[in-house]
């Protein structure tokens, strides 16, 4: 094991798929010359040259449409959209084409392309630029969307998303892009075949008094609330969804049965959010194991603002989680350190 | 907006808009392209409408006729009343509540569709938009299973799973028919690029309507395709109306051919009612693609002889614009008929012969169809995803989330 960041997992993950497979071409605005925005794909242009790493125009829809042709023929095209933000711009050609094409003609061809976009707020980024709307894509049949949030989880993942024969969004977040973690020490050889398996949440942390559920960052948070409130004697097991689409109930509605209690942490809006379909799901698998009611902390129902103070109040933090699950425990009637 | 249509008519105004190096060698055009491009780049202007120009006769791209063989002529001349026969055949059913959904016809256009397929190679790629039954037919799909997938049944070339505005074809590669204005241009484009990603020498067409010029993905896809060299005809049929908006109400630029060149893309325009004139032009374009690795633009002009749709009665149109699209000098079958009788190559058994054949074919079409099975339910899931992972959803409607 090596302990490396989030960033060079997807940076070496990715250069050892395009060394294993001729077919893997990486696109995007500014990932050749430039290097990528987040530098994920540093150094790959003078490795496998303009061919295989192809700097785009300024046009979302255009170049995420083409990577869809591109694939339609078999080639396995990894987009970089430089934050999710802009993937509204190629919400055409995501939904109405990527997602359709293998069904809406019957199964004859496959779109096997990744879409590899951050999403995130907390960088003072502004009300267009700290979004989470992966939610819209989640929605979607055809589509697979997967969050990791770990450096070993963002390699496991982006090597399944590749070899996968199906449109796989990848959410990244700019807030974990520097965080660390281990990793298997072969985790960048091209010879690698530690493919996560799609479609499957993860029990991270196991615990006895009450779930707690997160994806992307907020999994990596969940994590840090559960250890901050073992020294408070609270006893909480963490799930990280890992998979948005497919969505593994299962996993969480076993975790609730077993501790009776649940909280939803996610960086997207409360209403209509992934927490809503989180909660839902609850409801109906874990009915009667409930002891008190399903509650979600999300981000407050505002455009995010600029400033650090109000951007900071927006976002859920471990001291929001935790005061929710104290809150959920005592509705329980259970103790609260 | 007067400028436009009372400018030259003249082909060659694009080339003059692309730098000299893009402009194409006069001198390479034999008499005859020369004499159809003039008699057929006519702009489409209000002015030029109004002044009936486009009701000019047909007499002038006769003398195509006689340097192509006899047997050829009237194999388009077949084909293109086979897909007017289809169509209609097509909207019967469609009254018949055989057929479901949108339903848009090509009557009006089958010169333009026989004439675009026949200067394509077999393993050219083609992506159109939904108007697409003639063209999954002239790039060779089975009319059988075209129709059956008008039907909705299990033999249709998308397994039902398309109806009509979704044909396609792997085999055939016909990459699409799609229903989102715009939608196939990003696409044609991706699939050039994956031909030239592995040093092929096929070509893409891309068709698409008028109303598709100006939307971003035009834009965003004429752009990528000349930066990055992808040998991709983009084929704009011009009927002049995007459902019932003109061209000049929804077109700044509307002679579409000239819109290329902000991407230094040349273009042309071709009279659609000719397929002579369409074949030979598109072949220039399309080889042009293949031996340059560059995009061509290319607009085709016809009427659109019905409404947009087949429920559509088109009461925007005028008593007279009605008579224009359905007078037999803009008919491409009248037109063709009449020039191949008058060059003697068509006789009256020759007609009837064709027109018996024809009707039996769409006749076993639409039996195909009929007797094809509807989809089974339990394949309803079948193809959401191509790689299976675990935890696909395959709950029916009523189910609970979480089944037994």
């Amino acid at each position: 094991m090596s302990v490396i960041t989030y960033r060079q997992a997807l940076r070496d993950t990715l250069r050892a798929e395009m060394v294993r497979d001729e077919n893997v071409f990486v696109m995007g605005e500014e990932i050749g010359l430039f290097e990528g925005s987040y530098k994920i794909t540093e150094g790959l242009l003078k490795e496998f040259g303009p061919r295989r790493v192809r700097d785009t125009p300024i046009a979302e829809e255009g170049f995420v449409g083409a990577a869809v042709g591109a694939a339609m023929l078999g080639l396995r095209p990894v987009v970089e959209i430089m934050t999710i933000n802009f993937s509204l711009i190629a919400i055409d050609q995501i939904i109405n084409h990527a997602a359709k094409i293998y069904g809406m003609f019957g199964g004859q061809t496959s779109v096997p392309m990744v879409i590899r976009t951050p999403g995130g707020g907390g960088q003072q980024l502004g009300a267009t630029h700290s979004q989470n709307i992966e939610l819209f894509y989640s929605f979607v049949p055809g589509l697979k969307v997967l969050a990791p949030s770990t450096p070993a989880e963002a390699s496991a993942m982006l090597r399944a998303a590749i070899r996968d024969d199906d449109p796989v969004l990848l959410l990244e977040n700019l807030g974990l892009y520097n965080s660390k973690g281990e990793v298997p020490d072969d985790y960048a050889e091209p010879s690698n075949d530690d493919v996560a398996t799609i479609g499957r949440a993860k029990v991270t942390r196991e615990g006895s008094d009450i779930t707690l559920i997160g994806y992307s960052r907020m999994a990596m948070v969940a994590t840090q609330v559960a250890e901050q409130l073992a020294e408070e004697d609270i006893d909480v097991e963490v799930v990280d969804l890992r998979s948005l689409r497919p969505l593994d109930r299962q996993t969480f509605v076993d975790s609730v049965k077993k501790t009776g209690a649940a909280v939803i942490c996610e960086d997207d809006w409360l209403t209509y959010g992934i927490g809503a379909e989180i909660a839902a799901s609850i409801q109906e698998g874990a009915f009667d194991y409930l002891d008190a009611p399903v509650r979600r902390v999300a981000m407050a129902e505002v455009p995010m603002p600029y400033a650090k103070p109000l951007e900071t109040a927006a976002l859920p933090s471990i001291e929001s989680i935790s005061t929710v699950i104290k809150e959920t425990l005592s509705a329980v009637g259970k103790r609260v350190g | 907006m007067a400028a436009h249509a009372e400018a030259t008519p003249d082909s060659e105004a694009t080339a003059g808009l692309t730098p000299p190096v893009h402009r194409p060698d006069r001198q390479a055009f034999s008499h005859v392209e020369r004499h159809i491009m003039a008699d057929t780049a006519k702009p489409k202007g209000r002015a030029a409408k109004s002044s009936g120009t486009r009701k000019r006769g047909r007499k002038d791209t006769s003398p195509g006729l006689s340097n192509e063989k006899p047997e050829i002529l009237l194999d388009y001349y077949r084909r293109m009343l086979f897909l007017r026969r289809f169509e209609e055949r097509t909207a019967q059913a469609y009254t018949q509540a055989r057929i479901g959904g949108y339903c848009h016809l090509n009557l009006g256009e089958e010169a333009t569709i026989v004439g675009l397929m026949s200067a394509l190679r077999e393993d050219d790629y083609l992506f159109t938009n939904y108007r697409d039954h003639g063209y999954a037919i002239e790039k060779g799909m089975d009319p059988r299973r075209v129709m059956a997938e008008l039907y909705g049944r299990t033999d249709g070339v998308a397994k039902g799973w398309g109806g009509s505005m979704h044909m396609y074809d792997t085999a055939t590669r016909m990459l699409g028919g799609y229903g989102i204005v715009g939608g196939q241009l990003p696409l044609a484009a991706g699939a050039a690029l994956a031909i030239t990603y592995r040093g092929g020498d096929e070509v893409v067409m891309c068709q698409m309507g008028d109303g598709t010029t100006n939307i971003g993905a035009w834009h965003e896809s004429l752009n990528i395709a000349k930066l990055w060299n992808l040998p991709v005809v983009f084929v704009v049929i011009n009927n002049f109306t995007g459902m019932g908006t003109t061209v000049e109400m929804s077109s700044a630029e509307p002679d579409l051919y000239k819109r290329g060149a902000a991407f230094r893309i040349e273009g042309e325009r071709v009279d659609g009612r000719d397929v002579l004139a369409v074949r030979d032009t598109t072949t220039r374009l399309v080889e042009r693609a293949r031996k340059e690795q560059t995009p061509f633009l290319l607009e085709a002009w016809s009427y659109r002889m019905k409404g947009h749709s087949v429920v559509d009665p088109a009461k925007y149109r005028t008593d007279e614009q009605k008579e224009e699209a359905r007078s037999e000098q803009n008919d491409p079958i009248r037109l063709f008929d009449r020039q191949l009788t008058e060059a003697g190559i068509l006789t009256d058994e020759l007609r009837e012969e064709m027109a018996a054949s024809v009707k039996a074919e769409v006749a076993e079409a639409a039996d195909f169809a009929e007797n094809s099975p509807h989809p089974d339910v339990s394949t309803l899931f079948d193809y959401t995803y191509a790689t299976p992972v675990p935890n696909e959803s395959t709950r029916m409607p009523a189910d609970p989330v979480f089944a037994e």
